[in-house]
C-alpha cells in the first residue's frame, strides 16, 4: 500500500445519498482481473450509456472532474454489498480520498486497505462544498493526513477524525497481514486456552440431515 | 476495563471472549472462530499466494459457490457464459488449493452462503464469524456475532485466522406489541430500516429484542438479522433461547453428546443481561407494521402496501429531494400513485432474505390453485430447502402457477449469473436490495415478503397479501 500523508487535487462533486457498492461497480464486473485495473469500471453505468458511449451529464465525463482524485459525496456513502471492487474501482479511476458525512461500514474498512482516505464531515460542510464545486474555478480539496485537515476551495479548514491506528497504517503504507503475524505468539496463546476451554467449538461434519 | 461483574450485553459478551489484543480505543485483534466463503473469494487467494502464504487454519474456513452458480443444472458448463463457469471452477480450485472444506456445485448441501451457515449446524452462537459478503449478518440470529468483510480482510482472515476491529457501539432496537396477520418476518425488518433509515444503524452492532422478536421463528429471526446491513449495521444478532438450541440440535455440523451439552450450558449464558447499557435504543410499536413494499432505490424507501408514491416536493432538503427525485425517475413511478396500482413485469422468489422452507411455504400457501400472472422464478436457498420442498410438493404449486421451479443459488438477487430482470422491467422481489441496477441494467425491483411477491404474481399488480389469505 502507498503511504498517503497529503494530497491536494480536483474534488468531483458526486451527489446523492446512499449511493451503494452496485452503483460505484456494477456486479458484472467483479468477475474481472485486478491485474488490468478496475478504473475503467468506476460508476460505469452512470458514466456510459448502453452503447459504451460517455454521458455528458455525469460529473465524471467532465472538465476538470474526469481527473478528479478526490471525491465528495453524501450520506452513507458505499452502503451495500462487501465488494472491494468498488473500492479497487475507485482507487484505479485515481481517486485517493472521500469526502462524505458517513460511510458504508465494510467500504469504509475496504477504503483504509487500499490507501484510500475516507474522510467523514459534518453534513453541513458536505452539502455546501457539493454546491460550490460544480462552479469553483479551481475545485481543489486538500486532504492533509498529518494534520488532520481538509482544505477547501474558499481557504475554510476542516479537522476531521480518523483511528490513530489506521491513520498510522495509511501514512507508512503498512502491510497489515505482515504487522498480525508479528502477534503470533499471542494469537497462539489464546489459541491455546480458548480452545481448551470451547471444546464443542471445532466444526466436526456429521450425517445429512 | 469494565467491572466484569457489571452487566453485559449479548454483543460484548462474544466480543470480550474473542480479543487476543486490546487497544483502548482503537482496533482491537479478535479471534474469528469461522469464515465462510464464495466465488467473490478469487482476489484474497490471490493476495495469499501473491505472499507465498496458506489458511492459517483450514479447517476453521468453509466454502461454497453461490453467487455466479447456475440454477438450471449443476455443472459449471450450465452456467451462461464461459467467463461465469470458470469463477465456479476457480473457486473449486482454490478450495483445493487451501485445503479448505467446501461443498461444490453437485453437492446436494450446496446452497447460499447466510442459508447453509445455519442449515448445516456451522453457525453457533456465542462465536465470532466473518465472511466475505455483507449479508453475514444473517447469521447473528443465532446469537452470534457475524458480519461481513472485504477481500483484503478476508486475505487477512484466512493467513491469522483473527482481524482488527474498531468495536461497534451497540443498539438494541426492540419490537414491542404483537404482529398482525399477513405480516412477516421481511415487513418487521423493512419497517426497521424505514424507521431509521439505510445510514440509521451504521457504526453499530444491533441486537434486536421484544415480544415480536421473540415469538419469530428461528428462520425468520434469519431473515430479519439479514437487512441488518441495509440500515447499515455491522452486525444484528437476537439472543438464542430455546427455540435457536431446537433449531440446531442434531444438525451435520453442530456438536453432538457430551459436547452439546457443554456447549448449551455456554450459550445458556450469552443472552443480554438485565440492565446492561447500549449505546442506543429504540422501540417499534410491532402492532403498526402492515405488510410493507418498497417504491424506491433504497431499502428505506419503504411503506405500507396501503400507502402512495411519495411526492419529492414535499422534502425540505435538497439532496434529500434530489435522491428522491432520481429513484422515481429511475423506478419510472408518479408521485400520489397507489401503490396498489402499480403493475410488475415478473416476479422473483429467493435469495439469503427468504428462501427458506418456511419462505416457500409461505409463498405456497398464497399460490396454491392460482395462477401467476406475470412470469416468474422460485429458487430455493440449499439444495436441502429444494428437497425439502418438493417432498411437501411445494414445486407442484409453483410450476401449476406458471412460475419456474430451480436449483439453489443467489440468482435474480444480484443478477450476475445471467438470472437478469430487464432494462425497465418491474420485479416483485423477497430480495433484499432495490439498488439502481441490481437486478441488471435498468431494473426495477420491489422488495417484499415471499407472501406479498406470490400476491403481487397472481394480481400483475402489488397487492395487500390480507387481500388473499384465507381465500
Ligand atoms: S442471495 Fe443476494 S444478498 Fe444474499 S448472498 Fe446472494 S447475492 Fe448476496
Amino acid at each position: 500500500m502507498e503511504p498517503f500523508i497529503r494530497l491536494t487535487g480536483i474534488a468531483a462533486p458526486i451527489e446523492g445519498r446512499n449511493i451503494d457498492t452496485d452503483q460505484i461497480l456494477p456486479a458484472r464486473f467483479l468477475k474481472a482481473d485486478r491485474a488490468k485495473g478496475y478504473g475503467q469500471y468506476f460508476f460505469h453505468d452512470a458514466r456510459f450509456d448502453g452503447e459504451g458511449r460517455e454521458k455528458p451529464d455525469f460529473v465524471l465525463n467532465r472538465e476538470p472532474f474526469r481527473h478528479a482524485t478526490i471525491v465528495v459525496t453524501d450520506d452513507n456513502f458505499g452502503c451495500g454489498s462487501s465488494r472491494e471492487g468498488a473500492v479497487y474501482a475507485l482507487h484505479d479511476f485515481g481517486v485517493r480520498a472521500v469526502l462524505a458525512p458517513s460511510f458504508g461500514d465494510i467500504f469504509y474498512n475496504n477504503c483504509l486497505k487500499n490507501g484510500v482516505v475516507p474522510v467523514r464531515l459534518e453534513r453541513g460542510i458536505v452539502t455546501g462544498l457539493l454546491e460550490s464545486l460544480k462552479d469553483a474555478p479551481r475545485p481543489e480539496v486538500t486532504v492533509d493526513l498529518e494534520a488532520l485537515e481538509v482544505v477547501l476551495p474558499d481557504g475554510a479548514r476542516h479537522a476531521f477524525t480518523l483511528d490513530p491506528f489506521w491513520r498510522e497504517c495509511l501514512m507508512k503504507g503498512v502491510d497489515e497481514i505482515q504487522l498480525t503475524l508479528g502477534y503470533l505468539d499471542r494469537i497462539e496463546a489464546f489459541e491455546g486456552g480458548y480452545h481448551r476451554e470451547m471444546t464443542w467449538l471445532r466444526p466436526q461434519a456429521g450425517p445429512v440431515p | 476495563m469494565a467491572d466484569p461483574a457489571a452487566p453485559r450485553a449479548l454483543y460484548d459478551k462474544i466480543w470480550d471472549r474473542h480479543v487476543i489484543v486490546a487497544r483502548e480505543g482503537g482496533p482491537s485483534l479478535i479471534a474469528i472462530d469461522r469464515h465462510i466463503i464464495h466465488e467473490g473469494s478469487f482476489h484474497a487467494f490471490n493476495e495469499l499466494r501473491g505472499r507465498g502464504l496458506r489458511p492459517r487454519h483450514p479447517d476453521r474456513i468453509f466454502g461454497v459457490a453461490d453467487h455466479y452458480v447456475p440454477t438450471h443444472g449443476r455443472r459449471p458448463e450450465d452456467a451462461p457464459t464461459e467467463e461465469i463457469a470458470r469463477m465456479i471452477r476457480v473457486f473449486d480450485e482454490n478450495m483445493r488449493w487451501g485445503g479448505i472444506p467446501h461443498f461444490s456445485l453437485a453437492d446436494r448441501r450446496q446452497g447460499i452462503v447466510h442459508i447453509i451457515g445455519p442449515e448445516q449446524g456451522l453457525t453457533l452462537p456465542g462465536l465470532t464469524i466473518t465472511c466475505s459478503d455483507s449479508h453475514t449478518s444473517t447469521q447473528g440470529a443465532l446469537g452470534t456475532i457475524a458480519f461481513g468483510i472485504g477481500q483484503s480482510e478476508s486475505a487477512h482472515v484466512m493467513a491469522t485466522q483473527t482481524l482488527w476491529q474498531v468495536k461497534p457501539k451497540t443498539f438494541r432496537i426492540t419490537v414491542t406489541g404483537r404482529r398482525g396477520p399477513g405480516v412477516e418476518a421481511k415487513d418487521v425488518i423493512l419497517s426497521i430500516i424505514r424507521t431509521i433509515g439505510a445510514g440509521g444503524a451504521t457504526g453499530y452492532a444491533v441486537e434486536y429484542a421484544g415480544p415480536v422478536i421473540q415469538g419469530l421463528s428461528v428462520e425468520e429471526r434469519l431473515t430479519v438479522c439479514n437487512m441488518s446491513i441495509e440500515a447499515g449495521a455491522r452486525s444484528g444478532m437476537i439472543a438464542p433461547d430455546d427455540a435457536t438450541f431446537s433449531y440446531l440440535y442434531g444438525r451435520p455440523y453442530a456438536p453432538k453428546g457430551a459436547e452439546w451439552d457443554r456447549a448449551l450450558r455456554y450459550w445458556r449464558t450469552l443472552p443480554t443481561d438485565e440492565g446492561a447499557r447500549f449505546d442506543r435504543e429504540i422501540a417499534i410499536d410491532g402492532s403498526a407494521i402492515e405488510p410493507t413494499v418498497t417504491w424506491g432505490t433504497s431499502p428505506e424507501d419503504a411503506l405500507p402496501i396501503s400507502g402512495r408514491v411519495p411526492d419529492p416536493a414535499e422534502i425540505p432538503d435538497a439532496q434529500k429531494r434530489g435522491t428522491a427525485e432520481r429513484a422515481l425517475a429511475y423506478m419510472g413511478l408518479t408521485p400520489g400513485t397507489r401503490l396498489t396500482d402499480i403493475a410488475i413485469d415478473r416476479v422473483f422468489i429467493g435469495s439469503c432474505t427468504n428462501s427458506r422452507i418456511q419462505d416457500l411455504r409461505a409463498a405456497a400457501a398464497i399460490l396454491k390453485g392460482r395462477k401467476s400472472a406475470v412470469p416468474g422464478i422460485v429458487v430455493p436457498g440449499s439444495g436441502l430447502v429444494k428437497e425439502a420442498a418438493e417432498a411437501e410438493g411445494l414445486d407442484r404449486i409453483f410450476k401449476e402457477a406458471g412460475l419456474e421451479w430451480r436449483d439453489a443459488g443467489c440468482s435474480m438477487c444480484s443478477a450476475i449469473n445471467g438470472d437478469t430482470v430487464g432494462p425497465q422491467e418491474r420485479c416483485a422481489s423477497t430480495s433484499n436490495r432495490n439498488f439502481v441496477g441490481r437486478q441488471g441494467p435498468g431494473a426495477r425491483t420491489h422488495l417484499m415478503s415471499p407472501a406479498m411477491a406470490a400476491a403481487a404474481a397472481v394480481t400483475g399488480r402489488l397487492t395487500d397479501v390480507r387481500r388473499l389469505a384465507g381465500n
